[in-house]
């Protein structure tokens, strides 16, 4: 595994500059080259603003380049394969396997094992759920997956709840958060705070070769992270936070902001690993209140009264408690300014 | 070569002849002796390239041999029973995509109550799934039947079960001829996919398919069973020329030429029948017997041949329609419908209870003199029913009822071992 | 065949065609009773014979009784009930004589192989003494015997031993094969040898008993 990337410093146009008029050309983002592969095409049938769309195009581009085209993918049930082939067709410009809700780790592990025993160990397999189709209903195969290290990159798109649905709750929901499963009404509205499934968290406790989180908001840093992961062979896990403009009941306009939000509020740490260690994260520069993430979104809005103040500062706080600890676990804010 | 084999051992030898290159399994009584067989040839490097996978369920079982089927390589799996149920959903969708996966299914009753012995409940729950099912009288039959399993399923790109009775023939010890890799070889070509994951040549496989195609891609899989029908008998003839013996095929008859009373039945309880058919026709009782090997795709018309003239069917199934009566039977009665033809159901054998054939006897005698039971359930301690129906109609909390009837029989038997 | 052996009957093996013999053992878990009747099955085999051995099964629990059974036949065998009416019981626990109605079936004419150092009437077996030909009754020490040459308590192939002479069904020589596919060479040959033995044991016990040799 070769050292940790530098993140590239932009401090005048940030982090997200697509066009990348500032870089080398062997530095640029892979979504901003015209030869982009365009695994997920256009014609879609995914919402408007839907952050998934734009996490698995990032992601699948970067493993296209990263594999030089030899790529499987394998798909859980759920909004990404639901909106991406009506039949008769597909947005699919790769090959492809949807088989059932709870089963893509495995499916991509048989995948694996097939094209290594026919000799065709070249070709690489990526296998992707959302937060439903990998926290829970594939919990067990993806375990599986894990203990016997198959030779998968397994990514979870994480909206935080089943969306397709309908926006029912997971155990990747966030504790308030209403779905239809959690409304916001009594005098606990939305999920409540339970005991939370962190994915990457148990991904590491299997010790395999490599993990890491992103969010479409940092574009370098996600597909820098999917080339890392496919430079190494064995399990692989990747989970991307990928806000969902009608389950969040947020703007569409407004995803890549509130993955910015997550964060930037320590809500959605970012880091890698390797082998069950921490071995790089991405710092916060400047440290949001979750105030200013959970405002933008409807599916808190029982938080808030109709000026914007906060109606339930105690459920706040509690979340608030969260992000700092996990700034404080992963070291995400460096005492000196502007580090 | 002649062996004396345990058949789960015979079963795990041909399978490996085939050539498998994903294997991957999950425990599961009575089927552990295969996996155990299989996992072991490949381990010690008598089969290569092969890739055998422990997985943490039989719904990862299914699924591993589904990716691993879908990216072009021989795939099987073995299971039973509770194992079959974990993975029904994956049962339903390698069925409904067309995938060459062959599975060996030990026969095993389904709980609750929990019970490790042999029925055919497991079977009958994936009927409809689009799987062929065909079912093994011996363990050579059962051996047999797994080669010409992968040639029926990677030519029409279906995939199938064979089932062989758990306990009964699983771990059952006798006489095997087993094939030699190079006559294995010469029968089953290379697996040639119908539909691959290739990046040079990319497809999306499993898609969604709304109201305005489902019939059609259903009946499509439909109709490759119907291929079946036609390609099964061929395929044993195959078998035949190449191997000397006869296996496998749609179903098989013995002594119906002037029977007048037809036993059907799957499975390896044929050969009770059989002996007992052999000793009624001693007695004067003009009885045949019917052994379908084929249940899914149902060999109807086949049956209706086979019946010449006779006009009762008893049908002895190991499984039975809760609130109904026979399965098998009901397949039997769709297939001789207008045919002036009694069918009678003898339900038998449910987890494990040993079928006799002085239970039978009187049960074939009472249909061959034109007194049959239109449904019987053999060796039914009407007793131990009637106790417990009496319990639960004067108490509301009577119980569990298993643990109330295990009571009343007595755990710890003082005739029986 | 080992030396000082008395001559067998010389009637040759039996004529198997058309007819089944059956055979039930009994045991408990961890005696190798499901082993015995494969390796009986296996014997029968080699010498040409179509042969069936399966347990009755239950969850895998050591110390638990134990049923196998064994046909042996000139022609295929077809049948797949329990065996009811053994010709010959094999019983390798004797604690289990009065807990299990061991003897169930057992014809006038039937034999039964006891593993124990004690005497029939000792077990409280002289009413099955009465009903059995007294050279079909016939008991062998194959635990001890086993511990002898082998050094585990496992009587079964011993006890397969004894099953030869007594019945002739098999040959010793068939038994040893058996053993000698099944265990590797070490473990195979002390069992043979304790085999053997039992061979022995009960062809003298038989010419004691009768004072003719066995038919």
């Amino acid at each position: 595994m070769t050292a940790a990337r530098q993140p590239v410093k932009f401090y005048q146009v940030g982090s997200f500059a697509v066009g990348n008029r500032l870089l080398e050309p062997a530095e640029r983002t892979v979504q901003a080259g015209p030869d982009r592969r365009n695994s997920l095409n256009s014609g879609h049938r995914a919402c408007q603003g839907c952050g998934e769309a734009l996490g698995a195009r990032y992601a699948l581009d970067a493993a296209m380049r990263a594999t030089a085209g030899r790529l499987v993918a394998v798909n859980a049930t759920g909004c990404l394969e639901v909106f991406s082939t009506p039949y008769p067709e597909t947005s699919w410009q790769i090959a492809w396997l949807h088989s059932l809700f709870g089963n893509a780790p495995a499916v991509a592990a048989g995948v694996a094992a097939a094209l290594r025993v026919k000799g065709r160990g070249d070709v690489r397999v990526i296998g992707q759920a959302g937060d439903g189709g990998t926290v829970d209903i594939g919990f067990g195969c993806l375990s599986g997956m894990f203990e016997r290290n198959d030779d998968v990159l397994f990514i979870c798109y994480d909206n935080e709840a089943y969306m397709n649905t309908g926006v029912q709750r997971s155990s990747a929901t966030p504790p308030a958060a209403r779905t239809a499963t959690t409304e916001a009404v009594g005098p606990q509205p939305g999920n409540p705070f339970g005991q939370g499934k962190d994915l990457p968290r148990l991904a590491m406790a299997h010790e395999i070769p490599y993990v890491a989180t992103a969010t479409v908001a940092d574009l370098h840093d996600l597909e820098a992270k999917v080339e890392r992961a496919m430079a190494v062979h064995g399990s692989r896990y990747l989970h991307i936070l990928v806000p969902c403009p009608l389950g969040w009941e947020a703007a569409p306009c407004d995803t890549i902001l509130l993955a910015r939000l997550a964060a930037e509020t320590g809500l959605f740490p970012v880091f890698e690993a390797e082998h069950g260690e921490v071995v790089a994260v991405s710092k916060i520069r400047r440290q949001r209140p979750v105030e200013d993430y959970l405002v933008r979104q409807g599916r808190f809005k029982h938080l808030f009264d109709e000026t914007g103040a906060p109606a339930r500062p105690d459920v706040i706080g509690r979340l608030q408690a969260m992000a700092d600890r996990s700034i404080a676990r992963y070291g995400l804010v460096d005492d000196e300014p502007g580090a | 070569m002649l062996h004396q084999i345990e058949g789960s051992k015979a079963v795990a030898e041909t399978v490996a002849l085939c050539r498998p290159e994903v294997v991957c399994a999950y425990p599961i009584s009575p089927q552990t002796h295969i996996i155990e067989g299989v996992g072991a040839i490949v381990k010690s490097g008598r089969l290569a390239p092969c890739e055998f996978i422990n997985v943490e369920s039989e719904f990862a079982a299914l699924s591993v041999a589904i990716g691993a089927s879908a990216a072009g390589a021989r795939s099987y799996t073995a299971t039973a029973s509770q194992g079959l149920l974990f993975m029904m959903e994956a049962v339903y969708n390698a069925g409904g995509l067309g995938l060459p996966i062959v599975m060996t299914l030990a026969n095993r009753a389904v709980g609750a109550p929990i019970n490790i012995w042999n029925d055919h409940s497991d079977a009958m729950s994936a009927r409809d799934a689009g799987w062929v099912q065909l079912f093994a009288e011996t363990n050579q039959e059962a051996a047999d039947l797994h080669i010409q399993a992968f040639a029926l399923a990677e030519e029409l790109s279906v995939p199938v079960m064979v089932c062989m009775d758990g306990f009964i023939l699983t771990h059952a010890v006798e006489r095997v001829d087993l094939p030699t890799q190079a006559e294995v070889d010469r029968f089953l070509p290379p697996y040639e996919p119908r539909q691959v994951l290739d990046p040079d040549d990319p497809v999306s496989i499993g898609a969604m398919v709304g109201p305005e195609a489902f019939e059609e891609v259903r009946f499509l899989a439909h109709a490759r069973q119907l291929q079946a029908l036609a390609r099964i008998p061929e395929i044993a003839a195959d078998f035949a020329a190449a191997f000397g013996r006869s296996s496998g095929g749609l179903l098989h008859t013995y002594r119906t030429e002037d029977a007048d009373t037809v036993v059907v039945a799957l499975g390896s309880v044929l050969g009770t029948i059989k002996d007992l058919v052999d000793s009624l026709r001693d007695e004067g009782l003009r009885v045949g017997v019917l052994g379908i090997t084929a249940f899914r795709p149902f060999p109807a018309a086949a049956v209706r041949a086979a019946l010449g003239g006779a006009t009762h069917l008893v049908t002895v199934e190991k499984a039975f329609s809760v609130g109904f009566g026979g399965v098998l039977s009901t397949d039997i009665a769709m297939a001789v419908t207008g045919l002036p033809v009694t069918v009678s159901t003898v339900v038998a054998g449910l987890g494990g209870r040993p079928i006799t054939a002085s239970s039978l006897r009187p049960v074939f005698v009472a249909a061959a003199q034109g007194r049959p039971e239109r449904l019987t359930f053999l060796d039914l301690d009407r007793g131990v029913v009637d106790r417990e129906l009496a319990r639960m109609a004067r108490d509301r909390r009577s119980g569990p009822t298993a643990e109330n009837v295990l009571r009343d029989v007595g755990v710890v038997a003082a005739n029986g071992f | 065949m080992p030396e000082g052996v008395i001559e067998r009957s010389g009637a040759g093996p039996p004529d198997l065609a058309g007819r089944t013999f059956e055979v039930r053992i009994h045991g408990r878990g961890g005696q190798g009773v499901v082993t015995a009747a494969e390796l009986l099955s296996v014997a029968a085999f080699d010498e040409g014979r179509w042969a069936q051995a399966f347990p009755s099964f239950g969850s895998e629990r050591t110390g638990a009784p134990v049923v196998s059974f064994v046909r042996i036949s000139g022609s295929e065998i077809r049948t797949r009930e329990p065996v009811v009416t053994p010709d010959a019981l094999i019983v390798l626990d004797a604690t289990l004589i009065h807990q299990v109605d061991l003897f169930s079936g057992v014809a006038a004419d039937g034999y039964v192989l006891l593993n124990t150092a004690a005497d029939p009437d000792d077990l409280g077996l002289a009413d099955l003494a009465t009903r059995l030909r007294p050279e079909r009754l016939v008991t062998v020490p194959a635990t001890e015997l086993a511990l002898r040459h082998v050094g585990r308590a496992v009587p079964n192939a011993v006890l397969l031993g004894g099953f030869a002479a007594m019945t002739e069904m098999v040959s010793l020589d068939s038994v040893v094969a058996a053993i000698g596919e099944r265990f590797s060479p070490r473990v195979a040959e002390r069992n043979a040898a304790a085999a053997a033995e039992a061979f022995e044991y009960v062809v003298a016990e038989t010419w004691e008993r009768t004072g003719a040799a066995p038919d």
